[in-house]
């Protein structure tokens, strides 16, 4: 019997009982979801079973994993930001600006540090060799960009609103829009990969990659706000999204970068 | 909400992490990426191996990153390890000359990836390792683990985390193949499960 979208979301739900259950009775927030997350499929055999092992970092600050792969000018074009100009012709679709800061837990801006994107074009449909969901390439646009941080830690992207596109988790799975990022903070333990959604998307109940993040305040965290402040008048609409790294920072780094 | 008031500390919450996806491919892979070793250093060394699932089946589709220090274990600050072409928008590849210290492969439809890079060298009262950083289809949270190299019997006993993690250790030290060829696999779950890392 193949999983109907019933079956998912009585999984979800089980998920979200459990999670609300273990914080009821003192367990600390999740911000991240667990590895172990039946909901989406491919987890099941790609999760370890051994827990993790803790390495305090306060304890020796010579580990090389609280240094960070250094990135600079020779590792971006100057329009490697801008999606819509990667073609000879104007892609199809929405226009958008995405922009944001890089955060690390403290609250303090990750300079000079490289993001990179990565999404389906406006009518959902990766420029991937693999992908099956017959919807149009868009001869103009490939869907990669990159940038660095600025001096406050600000990125900008100016892209396509990317479409939602069905996969094969279950029958009738549909992603909601979204963009990938790949993040680097100051440290490398704080390296991240994640996907930005867009506001009042009407598949997020049903997306079990989404509902992976249990806890309802980090899932918000995944959701960029609309900014008309970020909107360019007979341009693109704008979206605010802020990236917070988690992990340690290295302690070091505290003045002049 | 995401707008981050820094002014408000317990409103600095952690973004969450989500799977690299299938498709990544024609976007984070970059050419070069698995050449970290300047041209002809003496201190090269090739490390490879294959990424499992918990049925034993080959992952084909993710992707390694390694990060390590110089041979003399200090920590690489040179940026260019994606260098791009301001004349065709493509790519450039390293320079040839400088150490960047990290790279990026992706596995192939077998599950294998493999990285040319130098030597670690040892920091504090570590061992000398590479760390390593794994994202896959499948996997929410990415998984760090480190690469060990055999030899140096004393200082392996003396690692923090090889003594600490038992009869697991053989997991993170990688098999001597030839001079400077080191065999690492990389499971994800059950038998032979490679120790991951959680740094606090
Ligand atoms: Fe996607």
């Amino acid at each position: 019997m193949p999983l109907t979208q019933a079956d998912i979301d009585l999984e979800i739900a089980t998920e979200h009982a459990a999670y609300d259950k273990r914080v009821a009775d003192g367990a600390p927030v999740e911000h991240h979801p667990r590895r172990d997350y039946a909901p989406y499929r491919s987890s099941v055999f790609r999760h370890p079973k051994q827990p993790l092992v803790a390495i305090d970092t306060a304890q020796d600050p010579e580990l090389v994993e609280l240094y960070s792969p250094a990135f600079g000018e020779r590792d971006v074009t100057g329009i490697d930001n801008d999606l819509t100009r990667h073609h000879r012709g104007e892609p199809i679709g929405e226009r958008i600006t995405v922009s944001g800061r890089l955060l690390d837990r403290d609250g303090r801006p990750v300079r000079g540090q490289l993001i990179e994107i990565w999404q389906a074009n406006s009518a959902g449909r990766y420029a991937h060799q693999r992908e099956q969901h017959d919807a149009p390439l868009d001869p103009n646009f490939t869907g990669v960009g990159r940038t660095l941080t600025d001096a406050e830690g600000r990125y900008h992207f100016t892209t396509i609103q990317p479409g939602p596109y069905p996969w094969r988790n279950h029958v009738g799975a549909w992603r909601p829009a979204h963009i990938h990022f790949s993040v680097f903070g100051t440290a490398f333990a704080q390296r991240l990969v994640t996907q930005m959604y867009f506001p009042n998307d009407p598949l997020f109940p049903y997306d079990p990659i989404l509902q992976s993040v249990t806890d309802d305040a980090a899932r918000q965290r995944l959701v960029a706000s609309y900014d008309h402040g970020l909107s360019v008048p007979e341009f693109s609409l704008g979206y605010h999204w802020d990236i917070v790294l988690d992990g340690p920072a290295a302690t070091w780094i505290e003045e002049g970068r | 909400m995401t707008k981050i008031d820094t002014s408000r500390p317990e409103q600095v919450l952690p973004t969450p992490s989500h799977t690299v996806g299938p498709f990544y491919g024609y976007a984070l892979p970059f050419l070069g990426g698995e050449e970290i070793a300047p041209f002809g250093h003496p201190d090269t060394i090739t490390v490879h191996g294959y990424g499992l699932d918990g049925a034993g089946r080959p992952l084909p589709d993710a992707l390694v990153e390694v990060w390590g220090p110089h041979p003399d274990g200090t920590v690489p600050q040179a940026d260019g390890s994606i260098r791009r072409d301001p004349a065709t928008g493509g790519y450039l590849g390293r320079n040839g000359v400088e150490f960047t210290g990290w790279g990026r492969s992706q596995t192939d439809t077998d599950g294998h990836w493999y990285a040319r890079t130098l030597r670690p060298g040892a920091r504090g009262g570590n061992a000398p390792y590479l760390s390593v950083c794994v994202f896959a289809r499948g996997l929410l949270v990415h998984l760090f683990t480190r690469i060990y190299l055999p030899g140096d019997e004393a200082s392996l006993a003396a690692d923090p985390l090889l003594t600490r993690v038992g009869d697991r250790r053989d997991t993170l030290i990688a098999a001597e193949e030839g001079p400077g060829t080191y065999r690492f696999d990389i499971r994800l779950q059950g038998e032979g499960e490679t120790v991951f890392l959680e740094f606090q």
